[in-house]
């Protein structure tokens, strides 16, 4: 332990935690922009500077670990000095800043805002001078970056190398003129850039931010000719109330499908129904896998963003990747063929909406044989933020709005649908239904899989069924895949069956959901809080394996047969193929 | 973002690709090697192009973005070729205050480019550069190899003419 | 592998030729030898290799042979001597004779006269060395009799590529002494006797840095030694003397540092734009291995080190140590925050010391004349002596080596001999981007780390640059500045941004657009930088604003009130005027003047039409009557 003071009063504090989390533990709040725990710890932004006794200048206090060498001293978090001098750093990156507050995404959720407030700065041209100027890059289907709104916090950077493997944005050329952008200042659609959105979620300001679709989404509902329909993922029911003023970890699943009836939607589908057909479609491909010698480790298929990454950085693994489209391709692909047909309209003229945890989604929809009907399956995906831009534009009172059921008969899904949001959930799901098929269909065969929950990067589990050991892993986010995918090239690993979410935590953690500041992240598990979320609601279905569910049954018998029939496969399977982005 | 890809379409002798391939293998496996790779590559090259920083990337396996992110860092580091002349003038202090500075404006002048920039008939790069440890000699400039000291602002034209032959 | 018996032959062998090049040794010893009777050396250092010191050597070696003496008469390319302004320089001994601003058609009367006869050709000598009562030693000229050399003692003194001259002068005997003689802790102990503070900039006590590289980390599997070659202060090239001088000192001096943290590999970060020394560098680097005093088993001791540089590639920043590490990690060289320090977590995570060119150039002979001899020399908190260069607007530009406490009066005016052209010294400038300006009231000053500072200024690495009247402090301030923008890294907030801002409202101050108030925001800025940034380098960015803030207020508030540059150099503040009175009408002005603005009939005097003038100064130059002045 480390005896110090804090403003005067002692404290003893662990050895190694930083000036930062001693405060935090002892109730004062340090104000921070760069520092991401765990992921991005550089002490560039110097908001998060203190005083400390025998220091010739301001400390960071994120990156400050305190030790024996510390003993005894005192740490001013609020003197005059440190709150100049953080006014000042605000002054000097509003300096560098296009301040188009009033016409940002942000406005309202942004992190530089937000101290300039808190901070006091009164004098947002306090100091002139010249400003970069940057092209917006809009090149990407998923999102544009507007450097003019960068602090160089860098988080972003972290979190798309670190966490993602993927790296294809970072700071180039230096001092006053250094960016985050992409190699030799390409567009960000001509790198492997895998859309997954995380980056935008780290980032403090306006400057990523997902495209906004919702316009297209107002004016299908405004055209008397289309059939507009929408459905809304499991973990935008887990994230959607943050918005709203509900606790983290708070699921508004029957306030989601009253809110989008109430944006004039003609119908409201749940992709827990495409989940269940993906589980239905997936358990059985894995066990025709296992039994007549198929590519093994079959690898989900689930996640865009982890798609884009296996075709541009795994190619060797694509004939592992389970040819499933995935939840939201599937519902929307049995939306335009059975349901149109069932419902007499021409699937020409329905306007599919999706709603998503992710941005890696509206890539998706635009990927080549995802048209079951001849049309795009889905035809707009807006993330879960800009459903909170289309409630507020409405002016629905969310909090007030009845909790509502979505659409029969393509809702009702099961419990194992619901987990999709978690990582783990797509394994947990399978098992359900491919256990309950190994072992002689039994009615009674097991539900929870606790080894595969949980917000670690990368697990492993076996499982005995009848006579077989199922080996599995799971993993979240793409460096963790990365590290595993080595592991199963190079022997080290051996497993059957992998899950792989792009987005660290799953999609409950997407980065299509409702941004939580870095304050806010720093100190609760996002991830964990809204997987619980979905757990909650899994434990409470009465139906909670997949094949269990009657709206999968309905299907198909009246339309698929069985799961891998020659339908199957034309409506709800798709294929892959390598790609030479630069990465 | 304006794609920043040299104007100058990149070629490469076998030889050169060759060489560059040698000198990954040799360092790809030593700690810190992306460093002493690119000052070789750009030996070999003259300069560091898309594409060859594409190859040490991938050769070495790392994002191109990091590669492209340590070549703008430095200022030794050029993505754009040079000219058959390189011209330096040193804007040290010891040549500052003994008139370096004059001397790259008429150099720019006389040119008709900005520093950083190459002449369109590829014959002269011009380039400021910190002390070159001639200060002694101040102000100064090199031309490749030939270093002009004690130098005048009226002879800079005669000593580019030298060149021009 | 060498045994120290080995060692010790060889210096045996060689010792005597050394000993010529000792101007107190004779000639006596070298003859019977069947050695060369005088040796003739020529510097190769980066300044006289620009002044055509290459040229020098090869026509020397023609002459040589021409005169059938080439067997006679040994040439020897050495490092630096010192006296830059005066390149190329060459000295033959026995006699040390020294001469200077040598040409190549110089070259046969001087093989024919002096080397062939023995006639010194007096004309060339340096004209301070010839005096009425004959030929003065070149260690009694002012440039040198002030001088105490430490680091400096093998520059110009051996031929850097060969390790068996450095050997001869008491080479890698430290290395043996501490390998067979003392346990790492005495070593240790004995620099922190010594008193060795850093010759990078800031001081920190070496020993103290060597003794928490070596306990920090008890279960450490690597450790590194890493030497701070990327000498990046503008106006500043002492470490590059000593590299290109005498390379293997630093080898050796690496080499103890390893065993007395307990290190086995090491890194020179060197930088790329000096070509020679890294070249010698190779050479010395090869020469040690080959010669069993780099790599396995060393002097049969079982000590094991080796050495690998690493070039740096023109990022200033690189200077900071946790920024040098990055880059070696093969990063943009983007310092990281400390804690922790280097010594804990340094260069891949490992402990690591780091330690500049001319601390080590000081440990070897720490380590063979005691602690007590070190110590001797120098301030009560600044031992030992310290190099600098001289440059600027002063005479003997070059290098100087000096004992700590020296006056900077004594440094400029005695050494330096002098400002030319009869200018009036304004001030010197030391420490570099994060040093400070010192003005005339504190040329008394003795120099060490903690005078310098308590001026406002710093040691930093070295350089030390002469301003006369014509030199405008606020432009001296921006020039800095400038720099420093150029070279921040970009990561803090602080530096990227507020430099910037600072160059630019210095830029307004010359452009005489300033007010009183943004003096005083300008002041806020760089006390708010000092105490933000990240890095060393923002943290000292300001040092030349404040510096010359603090003695040059009245600059500034010429520029700022008055709109006038005093020393004339803002050219925004200028007005350049015919003086009618001296104006002949000769219309040379008019026709240099390239837009026009001066108008006048011939024979007449002229003017000049301010509003057109764009003060670029080619009628002044031009005026052969001195009619044209800015003001």
């Amino acid at each position: 332990m480390v005896n110090i003071k804090i403003n005067g009063i002692e404290y003893s504090v662990e050895e190694g935690t930083t000036i930062l989390e001693a405060c935090r533990q002892n109730g004062i709040r340090i104000p921070t922009l760069c520092w991401l725990k765990d992921i991005n710890a550089i002490g560039a932004c110097r908001i998060c500077v203190v005083e400390m006794s025998g220091a010739r200048s301001l400390t960071a206090a994120c990156v400050y670990p305190l030790s024996k060498f510390d003993e005894g001293k005192n740490i001013l978090t609020h003197s005059p000095a440190v709150l100049e001098s953080r006014k000042m750093t605000l002054q000097l990156l509003l300096s560098n800043h296009n301040m188009d507050c009033l016409a940002c995404a942000r406005s309202g959720n942004c992190e530089l805002q937000a101290l300039c407030k808190e901070l006091g700065v009164d004098d947002s041209s306090y100091f002139e001078g010249a400003k970069n100027s940057f092209d917006i890059d809009r090149s990407s289907k998923h999102m544009y970056r507007d450097d003019n709104k960068c602090i160089n916090c860098r988080r972003c950077v972290a979190v798309c190398e670190k966490n993602q493997g993927v790296g294809v944005i970072g700071a180039n050329e230096r001092g006053f003129n250094t960016e985050i952008s992409c190699a030799f200042g390409m567009d960000l659609a001509d790198t492997a850039c895998v859309s997954c959105g995380q980056c935008i979620t780290a980032c403090p300001t306006g400057a990523l931010s997902e495209r906004d679709d919702t316009d297209k989404v107002w004016e299908a509902l405004a055209d008397p000719e289309k059939v507009v329909v929408v459905q809304a993922a499991p973990a935008v029911r887990a994230s959607l109330g943050e918005a709203f003023g509900y606790p983290i970890g708070t699921s508004v699943e029957g306030k989601l499908a009253a809110s989008l009836r109430r944006l004039g939607f003609d119908a409201v589908f749940d992709t827990n129904f495409g989940a269940d057909l993906t589980i239905m479609e997936e358990s059985n491909e894995f066990i025709d896998r296992m039994q007549n010698g198929g590519v093994l480790p079959m690898i989900t298929s689930c996640s865009p963003g982890w798609i884009r990454f296996c075709e541009a950085y795994f190619p060797e693994f694509l004939p592992n990747l389970s040819s499933c489209k995935s939840p939201q391709q599937m519902a929307g692909a049995i939306i335009k063929t059975y349901w149109a047909k069932k419902k007499n309209i021409d699937p020409k003229n329905i306007v599919s909406v999706s709603v998503m945890p992710c941005t890696a989604k509206k890539f998706e929809i635009g990927r080549d044989d995802q048209s079951a009907a001849g049309v795009p399956d889905v035809d707009i995906s807006i993330t879960t933020r800009e459903l909170v831009k289309m409630i507020n534009k409405a002016g629905l009172r969310f909090t007030e709005l009845p909790d509502e059921k979505f659409d029969s008969p393509l809702s009702e899904g099961s419990g194992a649908a619901v987990i999709f949001g978690a990582t783990g959930g797509v394994m947990e799901a399978a098992l359900r239904t491919a256990v309950w098929k190994l072992t002689g269909e039994a009615p009674d065969s097991p539900v929870e899989f606790n080894e595969v929950r949980g917000v670690e990067g990368i697990k492993f589990a076996d499982y005995k069924v009848g006579d077989k050991t199922v080996k599995v892993a799971v993993v979240s986010g793409l460096a963790n895949a990365k590290k595993l995918l080595n592991q199963v090239k190079n022997g080290e690993v051996d497993v059957q069956f992998i899950e792989v979410m792009a987005c660290p935590g799953g999609c409950v953690n997407g980065g299509g959901q409702v941004i939580q500041p870095a304050e806010v992240r720093n100190f609760t598990d996002l991830r964990a809080e809204r997987a619980k979320a979905l757990y909650s609601l899994d434990s409470k279905r009465a139906v909670r394996k997949s094949h269990e569910s009657p709206d999968i049954k309905e299907v198909y018998e009246n339309f698929l047969g069985e799961p891998g029939s020659h339908i199957a496969h034309e409506t709800l399977h798709t294929t892959y193929k390598a790609s030479s982005l630069s990465k | 973002m304006a794609f920043k890809k040299s104007v100058v379409a990149f070629s490469q002798t076998p030889e050169q690709e060759q060489k560059l391939m040698e000198v990954i293998n040799k360092e790809k496996g030593h700690k810190g090697a992306l460093m002493p790779v690119l000052q070789q590559a750009q030996e070999i090259y003259g300069y560091l192009p898309i594409e060859v920083q594409t190859i040490i990337a991938e050769e070495m396996g790392i994002p191109l973005e990091k590669v492209y992110g340590v070549v703008t860092f430095y200022a030794q580091f050029s993505i754009n070729p040079k000219g058959k002349y390189k011209i330096s003038v040193c804007l040290g202090t010891a040549c500052y205050v003994k008139g370096s500075g004059d001397v790259y404006n008429k150099l720019q002048e006389v040119l008709g480019i900005n520093g950083g920039e190459l002449t369109p008939d590829g014959l002269f790069s011009l380039d400021a550069c910190r002390c070159i440890g001639a200060c002694g000699l101040a102000p100064v400039m090199t031309i490749n190899d030939d270093v002009y000291g004690r130098l005048k602002v009226d002879e800079v034209e005669g000593i580019l003419a030298k060149y021009k032959e | 592998m060498m045994t120290l018996a080995e060692l010790d032959a060889i210096k045996a062998k060689l010792h005597s030729q050394m000993m010529l090049r000792k101007e107190e040794s004779g000639t006596a010893e070298t003859e019977g030898n069947g050695t060369y009777r005088k040796h003739v050396l020529v510097c190769g250092g980066t300044g006289c290799t620009s002044s055509g010191s290459m040229g020098i050597i090869k026509k020397l070696e023609e002459e040589l042979k021409k005169n059938g003496i080439e067997n006679e008469v040994k040439v020897v390319k050495t490092g630096c001597f010192g006296l830059c302004a005066l390149g190329p320089i060459m000295i033959v001994y026995p006699e040390g004779s020294f001469y200077s601003m040598v040409k190549e058609e110089n070259i046969p009367e001087i093989v024919s006269e002096h080397l062939v006869k023995g006639n010194v050709v007096e004309r060339l000598l340096y004209s301070e060395t010839v005096t009425e009562n004959g030929i003065k030693s070149l260690n009694e000229t002012n440039f040198y009799k002030k001088q105490h050399r430490v680091a400096l003692r093998n520059c110009g003194v051996i031929s850097p590529e060969n390790i068996e001259e450095y050997i001869a002068l008491d080479g890698y005997q430290a290395l043996a002494k501490v390998l067979t003689q003392m346990t790492p802790d005495e070593v240790i102990q004995t620099v922190l006797d010594s008193g060795l503070r850093g010759r990078g900039g800031g001081g920190f006590p070496t020993g103290k840095k060597w003794q928490l590289a070596r306990n920090l980390v008890k279960d450490a599997d690597q450790k590194y030694v890493c030497c701070n070659a990327d000498e990046g202060d503008p106006g500043a090239f002492m470490d590059r003397s000593v590299l290109e001088g005498d390379p293997h000192v630093v080898i050796e001096a690496m080499a103890i540092a390893g065993y007395a943290i307990g290190a086995t590999q090491g890194y020179i970060y060197v930088r790329a734009e000096y070509p020679i020394a890294v070249e010698r560098l190779r050479i010395a680097i090869g020469q040690a291995r080959e010669y069993g005093l780099l790599g396995e088993n060393i002097l049969g001791t079982g000590f094991k080190f080796d050495l690998d540089l690493r070039l740096g590639a023109g990022a200033f920043v690189c200077g900071e140590e946790t920024a040098l590490m990055t880059s070696i990690e093969g990063n943009r060289g983007e310092p990281r925050p400390r804690p922790p320090f280097p010594a804990e977590s340094g260069l891949f995570q490992k402990p690591t010391i780091l330690n500049n060119v001319e601390t080590y150039a000081n440990i070897p002979q720490i380590i063979l004349n005691g602690a007590d001899w070190f110590a001797s020399m120098g301030t009560e908190k600044s031992k030992g002596t310290k190099v600098f260069a001289l440059g600027g607007k002063i005479h003997n530009t070059g290098l100087v080596e000096i004992p700590m406490g020296t006056t900077l009066r004594e440094v400029i005016y005695e050494i330096g001999g002098g400002i030319p052209n009869g200018k009036a010294f304004k001030a010197a400038q030391t420490g570099g981007p994060s040093g400070g300006c010192i003005p005339a009231e504190h040329l008394d000053i003795p120099i060490d780390y903690d005078n310098l500072i308590s001026i406002g200024s710093m040691m930093g690495s070295g350089g030390l640059i002469v301003m006369d009247e014509n030199n405008c402090m606020v432009d001296i301030a921006k020039f800095f500045l400038e720099f420093t923008v150029d070279e921040s890294c970009g990561k803090c907030t602080p530096c990227r941004i507020g430099t910037k801002r600072l160059y630019e409202m210095l830029e307004k101050i010359t452009s005489g657009n300033a007010t009183l108030e943004d003096l005083d925001k300008m002041e806020k800025l760089c006390y708010y930088i000092k105490n933000n940034s990240l890095c060393g380098l923002g943290q000292t960015a300001p040092n030349p604003v404040l510096s010359t803030l603090r003695y040059f207020k009245d600059e500034y508030l010429a520029h700022v009130v008055d709109k006038k540059c005093p020393a004339g150099v803002c050219q925004d503040l200028l007005t350049y005027k015919i003086d009618p009175d001296k104006c002949k009408g000769c219309t040379a002005c008019a026709r240099k003047c390239p837009v026009g603005a001066i108008s006048g009939t011939v024979k007449e005097p002229h003017s000049i039409d301010t509003s057109k003038c764009i003060k670029c100064g080619a009628c002044m130059a031009t005026c052969k009557f001195g009619a044209i002045v800015k003001e």
